[in-house]
């Protein structure tokens, strides 16, 4: 394989895409209510630049706070749930009966709880990104070697010894790929919020559009938001590579 | 005055199950070379547990040091088949880790640092892992990790060492360099080794005593002093007298096996 094609692929798929995408609205006559055409997406996208770019860094702004909540609770969950079999047993049931419930159910409690706005918002991004976080900390927390456990045991070392000679630095993979899927998550939540339960943010933009049939706006609305995931998937990928070199080792580029 | 002394130890792994070792009683003296031979799941890697304290026996008594085991030891150096090396730390920094946990080292660890890993360069060296201090686990070889992560368990200057078949995934020349490697650092500075493993001549060519253990639940059968001439050269191993003992030991296990 070529390098310069496998950086080029990503590029190349996303174009080949968007023009598929005109030709069928162009060769077929798609009405533009129904489907609009990526140069009329691209066009309103111009012409409402201002408008658009404030309700993206509201959406922007409310995904990171909803998603810095969910890293840290993830994080102290997941450090309580790996490191204790007991908690473990107990709490794993809850965590998924909880993760089972769609929030887009959840955001009108939330709104009778804390009003139509910002902080819905980032609760629900909170709660739909917080468990890929608690899994996978505690998967790797609890899948430490007996053995090594035991050559840290008979030295004396207490169970705080471990987590922090071994058992964390030993998560962090498991953690950092956690926070890809997260982030992108926490995109999920905090739109859908917006969508029911805001006058601010992609969300809020996407749904008054689409009530005075501006389909073009619409999807400018959805294409941003793709956009932002993956820039911030994209982010994370290369803080996880940096963070955790020795996991992602090539076994043939070694030494 | 034994150094490690087991009277009729039993353990069961849950309260009122099967035993997984019954009535075991043996003694070992200060820097005596034992190795501890027998059949999978005769409950070896069990002896090692409870003489480092991280089990307590269900009946009898474990003393280490003349003082009854009640919790994990400070002076145990353990090693097992795996080398469970920390793949994000160097090996200078994986055979320092000891000292991050136990006194004295742990507290004056920030001062003494420079002295500290001077000491475990050295070590290094001995074993033949100069050159190596700052590669990661994986840049290494089989039994080049397995020689830092017997450093690791003597890094901290333990009075016995305990090792759970720290050869056995590796080839046959490894495994007879490391048998080297072993006996120069026990000759060097003397400490107690348990050795558990499942080959015989290892057993011979390494310890002063060898232990047969029966099947589950694992008891001892036979304890078998080997009486060769120290300092031991691999060219022992093809001696008569190191064949008469591999053969006798060889054929306990032959019993206990078809029992």
């Amino acid at each position: 394989m070529k390098p310069n094609l496998v950086k080029a692929a990503p590029w190349l798929v996303v174009a080949g895409m968007f023009l598929l995408w005109e030709l069928i609205c162009v060769g077929f006559d798609v009405p533009e209510f129904l489907l609009p055409a990526p140069s009329a997406v691209w066009h309103v996208g111009v012409e409402q630049f201002a408008p658009i770019m404030m309700h993206a860094t509201q959406t922007f702004l409310t995904t990171l706070a909803g998603f810095a909540i969910a890293v840290l609770v993830g994080l102290l969950i997941g450090m309580a749930v790996g490191s204790s079999p007991l908690l473990y047993r107990a709490m794993y049931p809850l965590l998924v009966g909880f993760n089972s419930i769609p929030k887009v159910a959840f955001v009108p409690v939330l709104v009778v709880w804390f009003g139509i706005g910002t902080v819905p918002a980032i609760l629900t991004a909170f709660l739909i990104s917080f468990f890929p976080v608690v899994v996978n900390v505690a998967t790797g927390l609890a899948t430490l070697e007996p053995e090594l456990e035991d050559v840290l045991r008979s030295l004396g070392a207490s169970r705080l010894d471990i987590l922090a000679k071994v058992g964390l630095p030993r998560a962090m993979p498991y953690f950092f790929a956690s926070l890809k899927v997260a982030i992108t998550l926490a995109f999920v939540g905090s739109v859908i919020a917006e969508t029911v339960a805001s006058n601010l943010g992609i969300g809020y933009l996407m749904m008054s559009a689409s009530s005075s049939m501006n389909m073009p706006l619409v999807f400018a609305g959805l294409i941003v938001i793709g956009v932002m995931g993956v820039v911030m998937y994209e982010l994370f990928a290369f803080v996880e590579k940096r963070m955790t070199s020795w996991a992602h080792r090539n076994p043939n580029g070694a030494a | 005055m034994s150094f490690v002394k087991f009277e009729n130890v039993d353990l069961a792994y849950a309260p009122g199950g099967a035993l997984a070792i019954e009535d075991v009683s043996l003694e070992v003296r200060e820097g005596e070379f034992v190795a501890v031979v027998g059949p999978s799941g005769c409950g070896k890697s069990t002896l090692m547990k409870l003489i480092s304290g991280l089990r307590m026996p269900s009946g009898g008594y474990v003393y280490v040091d003349g003082r009854q085991v009640g919790g994990p030891l400070k002076i145990v150096g353990m090693a097992f088949q795996n080398a469970n090396l920390l793949p994000w730390r160097t090996t200078l920094d994986n055979v320092m880790l000891p000292l991050e946990i136990v006194e004295p080292y742990r507290s004056t660890l920030k001062k003494e640092r420079p002295r500290y890993e001077a000491e475990a360069r050295q070590l290094l060296a001995k074993v033949g892992l100069a050159g190596f201090e700052d590669k990661f686990p994986w840049e290494l070889s089989g039994g080049m990790q397995q020689r830092a992560s017997i450093c690791r368990a003597l890094i901290h200057q333990p009075r016995l060492l305990m090792l759970d078949e720290p050869f056995g995934a590796l080839d046959a020349f490894t495994r007879e360099e490391l048998w080297c490697m072993l006996r120069d650092l026990w000759q060097l500075q003397p400490f107690t080794v348990i050795l558990v493993t499942h080959d015989l001549r290892e057993a011979v060519f390494l310890a002063d005593t060898v232990y047969v253990m029966s099947k589950r639940p694992g008891r001892v059968l036979v304890r078998r002093e080997i009486d060769l001439p120290r300092p031991r050269d691999l060219d022992v191993t093809y001696t008569d007298a190191f064949a008469g003992y591999v053969h006798e030991l060889r054929e306990h296990i032959g019993r206990v096996r078809a029992s």
